[in-house]
């Protein structure tokens, strides 16, 4: 009996897990998955909880249930990865775990504490995260006795995890404070390391004037060195200083602890891939799906689904003895609210910027491309729907892996 | 200003609209003294632990550094490295360094 072990049951593993469930021989194949958490959280789902738009039971549901019968779940923190020896020791029970292959999905996530004076102080009182589910809930709760002020996004470093949510959370709060009817009272301010609204040169100008023309000031690259929370500011290692009343943070974005632990990953614990066969850099038999990886890409779920056929196709073609396929292309497909019940669509990859457009979509689209419209908020919307019933178990959507021209204005 | 010396070895290298070397192989400690002078910059001992950490690391990974990389690695604190290179220490060492623009963030 040989083994695929995949470490993380996110949107990646519980998605690599329901594709190979169905391509490796259970005669011959054991799949085991392995994760900390029971709670499968609905991550896009958070941004609209400081809202009110979504509450906590809207983007929670068990694990389990989106894993099919057939693969062995165990809950329980890893201890470590020995790749050399092809095992993982787990803290439960102290068991250890041989594997064949090993799928590493283990995703990104916030260390505020890698910032000066963030996490002592005014955090969770004026300084909140919408990573978490925890930091989104007691956002929301602030929000909704909150009378005006300066409202401060902040990025603290890049790469971050769907790098055009802290876009979208000022876009939403500018429409929540106007629909409150205190948008005269509150001051929005985005601070960001980047040199612009976005990280790409044409979807960076069009962001940046709807910033302006939604009275959002942009500060840039800003990179933060402390959190003063006694004068309430933000310092950047130049010395500039931003005020804020209430300071809505991304912080770093580091991969899993048990990477930096098992001495895998790169300076934020990011496991070095090949980005276009997502091969890890160091063992041949270990694949990386999602945020986990260093692909310079998107952190994003639309593209750990695109990266899934890649990932799968590749372990199969090892197991044959054949030649890996270089064909993951970068491919990153976002909605962005942009409030007022609009949206823009976004679709590029390791090559092609976003461009302006029509997204066809074949039942559903087209879908704008970076310009609003009703339809990508809709979009957006229904996404909750395609990612629980669709997306987690690993079916084909109508949209191909690999990024398409059809529709671009170049 | 810059002195006769710079300019003319400044002359003999070619730069892209950036201001970074287009062939990081041509690079020389001389060329780095004269771009750091370009810079408004006089190199000290630990301006130099910061450019031969970045030129290794090219030599190995075929990029330049993040300023993460360069701090968690080195001894230079990302206190001193934005005292050292004032104004995007990352992009300021990558160019005296004769690489590209650091690719850090997508």
């Amino acid at each position: 009996m040989k083994t695929l072990l995949i470490l993380g049951a996110g949107t990646g593993g519980t998605m690599v897990a329901n594709r190979m469930t169905e391509l490796l021989d259970t005669n011959e194949w054991r799949i085991v998955i392995i994760d900390r958490d029971e709670t499968h959280y609905y991550q896009p789902g958070f941004l609209f909880i400081p809202f009110g738009t979504y509450k906590p039971e809207d983007v929670i549901k068990p694990k389990r249930n989106f894993l099919p019968p057939t693969v062995e779940v165990i809950f329980s923190d890893i201890e470590m990865i020995e790749p050399d020896e092809n095992r993982v020791r787990l803290a439960k029970e102290g068991q250890v775990i041989y594997y064949d292959y090993l799928v590493i999905a283990t995703g990104s996530h916030i260390h505020p504490e890698e910032t000066e004076g963030m996490v002592n102080g005014g955090w969770q009182k004026n300084i909140f995260d919408f990573y978490t589910l925890d930091g989104a809930t007691a956002l929301s709760r602030f929000l909704r006795t909150w009378d005006g002020g300066r409202l401060v996004v902040n990025v603290a470093e890049m790469p971050i995890k769907c790098p055009v949510a802290p876009l979208e959370f000022l876009f939403l709060a500018d429409a929540f404070f106007h629909e409150r009817g205190i948008r005269n009272k509150v001051d929005l301010v985005y601070a960001t390391p980047l040199p612009g609204a976005f990280t790409k040169p044409i979807a960076s100008k069009k962001l940046g004037d709807m910033l302006e023309r939604k009275n959002i000031l942009l500060e840039t690259d800003f990179n933060i060195g402390e959190v003063d929370s006694n004068k309430n500011v933000i310092r950047s290692w130049d010395e500039r200083e931003i005020e804020y009343d209430l300071l809505v943070t991304v912080p770093t974005n580091m991969g899993a602890d048990v990477i930096e632990r098992s001495g895998m990953g790169d300076e934020l614990n990011f496991v070095p891939i090949d980005k276009f066969t997502l091969q890890s850099d160091g063992w041949e038999n270990i694949f990386v799906i999602g945020d986990a990886g260093n692909a310079p890409t998107s952190k994003a779920g639309s593209v750990a689904h695109f990266m899934l056929d890649v990932v799968v196709e590749n372990i199969l073609r090892h197991i044959e003895g054949l030649p890996l396929k270089p064909d993951f292309d970068g491919h990153a497909n976002c909605y962005i609210e942009s409030g007022f019940g609009k949206g823009i669509l976004i679709d590029f990859n390791y090559e092609t910027e976003p461009l302006p457009g029509k997204f066809p979509l074949p039942g559903i689209g087209p879908f704008s491309l970076l310009q609003e419209s009703v339809a990508n908020h809709w979009g957006k919307m229904s996404f909750r729907w395609i990612y629980w019933n669709v997306l987690l178990k690993g079916r084909k959507m109508p949209i191909e892996s690999q990024m398409s021209m059809a529709g671009k204005w170049t | 200003m810059t002195t006769t010396a710079t300019r003319d070895i400044l002359d003999t290298v070619e730069f892209d609209e950036g201001g970074f070397m287009v062939d990081p192989h041509a690079w020389t400690p001389e060329i780095a003294e004269a771009i750091a002078e370009r810079e408004g910059l006089e190199l000290t001992e630990r301006h130099w632990v910061v450019i031969h950490f970045a030129r290794d690391e090219f030599a190995k990974n075929g990029e330049a550094p993040t300023l993460r990389r360069i701090t968690k690695t080195t001894d230079v604190s990302t206190k001193e490295i934005y005292k050292l290179f004032p104004g995007g220490p990352a992009k300021v060492a990558a160019k005296i360094a004769g690489l590209g623009k650091p690719t850090g963030c997508i």
